[in-house]
């Protein structure tokens, strides 16, 4: 089959799009990514980790509890040791204590997983603002910042890809690490279908609990990281409910990414994508209109995208294309203000529909899930 | 029969307990509780307030006892807390934002023989105060020396709610910077929230990437200051101090000083002299305090200190005209001064201010 230049043309000509009409209206299209990294960081680590708690068939609600301890945790630990990576390690060991407790009560208890998870979220919380209130108000050492030599001087690549803050390293190297052993090991294989099907892998001789155990402790740890790449990232310093739901995103993201490394990135990216455009549209004078046109873009690029590799064009390619257009142009003709709620909210509705979309797939969102995913496992014989 | 004379007494002592005996011999402890937005630790808004509350233990001592809810979402809840403190017995109720009127307007229907206190609200009932401070003459200062220090032209304003003591704020900043720099931009952008930190940070990163130099603030945290001082930039502390979160950012601040007006109010109830009231007071009554001149060239911070001293005196009106609003319409003419009225609904932008003003 030929390979044609087309696709490649088409998405090169919509990114090329967006950078003119951020510089066009004053917005540095290197910083703005440089920005949703940073706020996509935490939500990718929390993502990743409940992914592969997940694959392993357990459904653990508690992410926005055990975010919430690793960000006091390692916070408190910065501040008494003076160290940021002592603090990064307390909170990824935290983070995993508090899964545990969840890994004791529901693999060994068999106590149901929806309200354990629920219950560990209320309690990570109180917990956090008991533990934290001594520490409101503290400035915690600074986090190192990672400027890679050399290529990190390149224009425009540099900034984007090697001149971070050490935790967006850290979670890139999860993140493959994580692709890696789940779709590249024996050890993987097997997590996998501990979640697929728990009694048939008991049956070969595996450890469910076991496994299910460490793959909840490792969910904790990442949880926990990201908490702190809150309090001592993006923002340095401790309040009282500081993850503010970010959990919660976390668990739908992973659904987003129907429970592959790759698409989970992309999900963090596209949430904490439109957290920081909403902020930059109000700054750069814009109406949040455009935050719809920059949807429609996307899916009609991949549309496209992908009609012309396949070579057969979706029925849905003209329309979105029009819409595009029809928005683009509501933008343009109205820059109405739109009230600073619906703003706050844009995230939140990004979340829905997506996960409305995903789930009106049914056969497709199903053949990824994990089949085990949430049920109790009886240990027989 | 013994039994049935405790019932009897305890019941007694019950109805005198409930009924308060308000300090006629000056022994029973009068009991003042307060509501908060935010954590006492915000070291802002909410901390300030607390500083008030503290200052009254001190003053009176046993005569008084306090009692304070911390981070009380503006809504329904509130309500159900105000409510709480009014039921258990306290005399004098403080309500700490705005948010908070009308959950204050229906507890205190309620209970007539509670006295509250609204912060910067405007409905009054004959058991419901309001006050507030004169912010705005305060972001004048602010204002000026704003336009003297940015060098890229950009200001950043993080804007809590489009409410008019916050619109107030803007345009009195922004009037003083376009006079001492007719070149000022001002960058708005609108949290939707008082007290939120990473969407504050956020907020202040976004405005320092679209070439903010100096960032001022309506929000709670010092968030937004910690995020000036990492990325070598200026901003102000709000409510409070903020000093110890910008040793090198922090130009000066808007500091609220609560604490003489509450002792003020308590004597009054103690007194029997309570009545509601409208308190609007700025910096000459030093309810409104400016922070101390920081980071910035002497002559800018006399400069400053001397527009502070004349606001204070009376001299210098935040809004004398001429004036025009957003849409070029003429709003004070030549030497004219705002009135209360217009300043305590003001929803509208003045001339210059970019963007639409969200409703």
């Amino acid at each position: 089959m030929k390979t044609s230049v087309a696709p490649h043309a088409v998405t090169l000509t919509a990114i090329a799009a967006l950078v003119v009409f951020a510089l066009a209206n004053g917005l540095n299209p290197v910083l703005l990514t440089v920005s949703i990294t940073v706020a996509a960081t935490p939500l990718l680590l929390a993502a990743l980790g409940e992914m592969v708690v997940e694959k392993s068939g357990v459904l653990n609600l508690g992410v926005e509890g055990m975010m919430i301890i690793g960000a006091i945790a390692g916070f408190a630990t910065a501040v008494e040791t003076g160290s940021p990576m002592i603090g990064l390690i307390a909170a990824a060991a935290a983070g995993a204590a508090l899964s545990l407790v969840f890994g004791f009560l529901t693999q060994v208890l068999l106590s149901n997983q929806v309200a354990t998870g629920l219950a560990l979220t209320l309690f990570g919380l109180g917990l956090a603002a008991l533990l934290g209130q001594s520490y409101a108000g503290l400035k915690p050492p600074s986090f190192p910042h990672l400027d890679i030599p050399l290529v990190s001087d390149i224009p425009v690549l540099g900034p984007i890809l090697f001149a971070h803050d050490l935790l967006v390293y850290i979670t890139a190297l999860i993140l493959l690490g994580t692709a890696w052993f789940l779709y590249r090991t024996r050890a993987g294989l097997i997590l996998r279908a501990v979640g697929e099907n728990h009694d048939a892998a008991h049956a070969l001789g595996y450890e469910v609990i076991r496994i299910r155990l460490a793959a909840i402790a490792f969910g904790g740890a990442c949880a926990g990281l990201g908490g702190a790449g809150l309090s001592l990232v993006r923002v340095p310093q401790w309040t009282e409910g500081m993850t503010a739901g970010a959990g919660w995103i976390a668990l739908a993201i992973v659904v987003f990414g129907s429970w592959r490394p790759g698409r989970v990135a992309l999900g963090a990216f596209l949430f904490g994508g439109v957290t920081i455009l909403q902020l930059n549209l109000q700054a750069a004078n814009l109406t949040a209109l455009w935050l719809l046109v920059l949807g429609f873009l996307l899916l009609a690029t991949h549309v496209t995208v992908r009609g012309l590799t396949t070579g057969s064009m979706h029925r849905s390619m003209l329309p979105l294309w029009a819409a595009t257009l029809a928005s683009a142009a509501w933008a343009l003709a109205a820059p109405v203000s739109i009230q600073t709620q619906y703003l706050s909210m844009t995230p939140y509705i990004c979340t829905i529909i997506v996960l409305v979309v995903m789930s009106a797939d049914r056969l497709k969102a199903n053949l990824n899930a994990p089949a085990s995913l949430g049920r109790v496992f009886f240990r027989t014989g | 029969m013994m039994k049935r004379r405790t019932l009897l007494a305890g019941a007694a002592l019950a109805v005198a307990l409930s009924t308060n005996p308000v300090l006629a011999d000056g022994h029973e402890p009068l009991k003042v509780g307060f509501i908060y937005v935010g954590p006492v630790g915000d070291f802002g808004w909410s901390y300030e307030h607390d500083q008030g509350r503290q200052a009254l233990e001190a003053h009176f001592g046993d005569k008084v006892e306090t009692t304070y809810l911390e981070s009380i979402p503006e809504g329904p809840d509130a309500e159900r807390a105000i409510r709480q403190l009014a039921q258990s017995g306290h005399d004098l109720i403080f309500t700490t934002s705005f948010g908070y009127m009308n959950p204050t307007m229906k507890v205190a229907q309620q209970f007539p023989d509670v006295k509250f206190e609204h912060a910067t609200g405007y409905q009054r009932a004959e058991n419901v105060s309001t006050y507030s401070g004169r912010f705005y003459e305060g972001r004048t200062v602010l204002g000026h020396i704003a336009g003297k220090m940015t060098e890229s032209n950009i200001v950043g304003y993080i804007g809590s709610f489009p409410i008019p003591e916050v619109v107030r704020g803007i345009n009195a900043a922004y009037l003083a910077a376009a006079k001492v720099n007719p070149d000022v931009e001002f960058k708005i952008v609108w949290a939707n929230t008082w007290f939120d930190p990473a969407k504050e940070g956020d907020a202040a990163k976004q405005l320092i990437d679209q070439g903010a130099d100096v960032i001022l603030q309506h929000t709670d945290s010092p968030a937004a200051m910690t995020i000036a001082e990492e990325n070598g930039i200026y901003a102000f502390g709000q409510a409070s101090d903020m000093m110890q979160f910008g040793p090198n950012s922090r130009l000066s601040s808007i500091i609220d000083n609560w604490a003489p007006y509450y002792i003020e109010r308590v004597q009054a109830v103690m007194d029997g002299t309570w009545e509601s009231t409208d308190t609007w007071a700025g910096i000459g009554e030093g309810m409104t305090k400016i922070g101390e001149f920081k980071n910035m060239p002497e002559d800018l911070a006399a400069e400053a200190g001397a527009l502070r001293d004349a606001i204070g005196a009376g001299e210098i009106h935040p809004f004398t005209g001429p004036i025009n609003k957003q849409d070029g319409s003429p709003w004070l003419a030549e030497g004219e001064t705002a009135d209360d009225a217009t300043l305590l609904g003001m929803n509208f932008y003045v001339e210059g201010i970019t963007g639409d003003l969200p409703n």
